[in-house]
């Protein structure tokens, strides 16, 4: 320990605070990801906030509680693009509204408004969106330098809000399956893991582009812990586990089961790890919970991407854990000083 | 029974005491059946037609049947008017009979039954027995309709769709296209959607029942001014 000591002086960070930060570490992953994949993801990022802002303000409404304090606090913000960095950015209008509209006014206000919903709200309406419309959440953007043609923006603008693309230009052309998804496919089809990355769209490490948003994300997330607005507990228990595991299954079978290193750096591994289970409300407590919240939902998604149906296991594997959290934080509290265990 | 009698029975079995969205009894097939108007009226007809029956049936034995073996006996009674149902429904709508599948016979073991025969039809005369069950069984087809229209307009758009599988193929008519071009939105027909289009119809009737309790208090307060407003809300 160093030399200071107790009583500190210390200036209290309001929620608006924190939100603002966390907000502003997403930024190098948002930048990396238009870079890789062009505008069309501000689009999403606009649309979704607009919408959190709006819903939320008449849930407030209609509760005949205060708008404007809750409305600056950030967190409708905050759900609104972890909501829109979930969802395929070429993806109509209408489904980033429903996603987050969903999210905002179903899984936040109807549970008590904010700190009192069990589970993650961008997850919700990440989790309705993929089982109610599967096909419009798998038109992924191809990076830059991978497909043959590529939109401008307003050509991508035009297919958000009109569904019209210009004449000539199939959907498939411009979009693929996300390299999870692929994954999944060719080893269904007994391709060898070997041959499946050698693939251009996956990169030097687990997919073109993407693996640079997923770094721009742990940027964003290494800042937040030096910044002590997270804590480290939850984004290392879940890397750790992740790599443990799939390291463990790699090792077993190297020709059906990817490196550790690719399952970190796909899918919402990154994202998840830092901004999404650190989600103060729905995650544990004590720091010993949140230990074994976060490595639960990292063996989850292993077993969801390696053995599941859905490409990727984050969402659902935030969504189980969530409501273990009352149970954790349950049996994870701290003897209290002078107590003989067993006493409360 | 005298007409106010009556009224009570339908007020309390359609509406006080409505089986979906008050007592929350037969939760299993008013989740399982909604996904549709039809399927939902149907089971829903269906369960009424077995409630009014059983209660018709099970009335006139009430003081005859020992108290230790009434469980077995009544259900013995419920489970023959049921399986003429079956029978009904596989020989006159196969297709919807089909659809219902083993919702129908489960119609035995739809608590709701036993518990309206338990709770009315052992106390009660016979004619007062079958309303109660014929009101309870119509309340459970209302929700049922209402849920049913909801999950389906959310779900595919359209309103009435399979009625042709109840009343035939020149009822294919009826069926009404809300919203054209519709993408569907398949969490209103998954389980999820019949969760939370149920919470929101329990929340809206107890919204109308406060309400309907405020302006009460309102009229109260105006005509006598003793209450003073200090009565516990009670909550239906």
């Amino acid at each position: 320990m160093s030399g200071f000591f107790s009583p500190f002086i210390t200036k209290p960070v309001s929620v608006s605070q924190i939100m603002l930060h966390v907000l502003l570490a997403l930024i190098p992953g948002i930048a990396l990801y238009v870079w890789f994949f062009g505008p069309a993801i501000l689009v999403s990022l606009t649309l979704a906030s607009i919408t959190a802002l709006g819903v939320e303000a008449l849930m407030l409404k209609i509760q005949n509680k205060q708008i404007a304090p809750t409305l600056k606090d950030n967190t409708a913000l905050l759900t609104a693009w972890l909501l829109a960095l979930s969802i395929p950015p070429l993806a109509p209008w209408w489904l980033v509204v429903v996603g987050t509209a969903f999210a905002i006014s179903i899984s936040k206000h109807l549970y008590g408004g904010l700190g009192n919903n069990p589970f993650n709200p961008a997850m919700i309406g990440y989790a309705v969106l993929i089982i109610s419309f599967p096909v419009h959440m798998t038109h992924w953007l191809t990076p830059h330098g991978l497909g043959d043609v590529s939109l401008s923006f307003l050509e991508q603008l035009n297919y958000i809000f009109q569904g019209v693309l210009p004449d000539g230009i199939k959907l498939d052309a411009i979009t693929m399956a996300t390299p999870l998804d692929t994954l999944k496919t060719q080893l269904h089809l007994n391709g060898h893991v070997q041959e499946i990355l050698d693939m251009p769209i996956y990169g030097r490490l687990a997919g073109q582009g993407s693996e640079w948003v997923a770094a721009g994300f742990l940027l964003g997330g290494v800042y937040l812990i030096a910044q002590r607005i997270i804590s480290w507990h939850i984004p290392l228990a879940y890397l750790g586990t992740l790599f443990a595991v799939a390291g463990l299954f790699h090792l077993i079978d190297p020709a059906h089961y990817v490196t550790p290193v690719f399952h970190l750096f796909s899918g919402a591994a990154m994202l998840g790890a830092f901004f999404i289970l650190t989600d103060p409300v729905t995650s544990p407590t004590t720091p010993r919970g949140r230990l074994i919240f976060a490595a639960s939902a990292a063996l989850l998604t292993y077993l969801i991407r390696a053995f599941g149906g859905f490409p990727d296991g984050m969402a659902f594997a935030t969504l189980l854990m969530n409501i273990c959290v009352p149970l954790i934080d349950a049996y994870t509290q701290p003897k209290v000083f002078g107590k003989k265990k067993g006493q409360s | 029974m005298t007409y106010q009698e009556f009224k009570n029975i339908l007020y309390n079995g359609v509406w006080k005491q409505n089986t979906g969205v008050v007592q929350l009894l037969g939760m299993c097939p008013i989740l399982a059946v909604s996904s549709s108007v039809v399927n939902g009226v149907s089971l829903g007809l269906a369960t009424s037609v077995v409630m009014a029956l059983s209660g018709a049936a099970i009335a006139p034995i009430r003081t005859v049947v020992p108290n230790e073996a009434r469980i077995p006996v009544f259900i013995l009674i419920i489970a023959v008017l049921v399986t003429v149902i079956q029978y009904l429904m596989n020989a006159y709508m196969y297709s919807l009979y089909v659809v219902l599948g083993i919702f129908i016979p489960l119609i035995v073991t739809n608590c709701i039954v036993l518990a309206r025969i338990e709770a009315f039809a052992a106390k009660n005369p016979p004619l007062q027995s079958a309303v109660d069950g014929l009101a309870m069984g119509l309340g459970l087809t209302a929700v049922l309709a209402v849920l049913g229209a909801i999950r389906e307009i959310i779900g595919h758009g359209t309103l009435l769709s399979g009625i042709d599988m109840a009343l035939g193929e020149s009822a294919k008519s009826l069926v009404i296209t809300v919203v054209p071009n519709y993408h569907g939105f398949l969490l209103a027909i998954l389980p999820p959607g019949a969760f939370i289009a149920l919470g929101m119809l329990i929340a809206t009737k107890n919204w109308l029942n406060l309400r309907a309790e405020r302006k009460l208090k309102g009229i109260n307060a105006t005509a006598a001014q003793v209450d003073g407003g200090c009565s516990p809300a009670s909550h239906a």
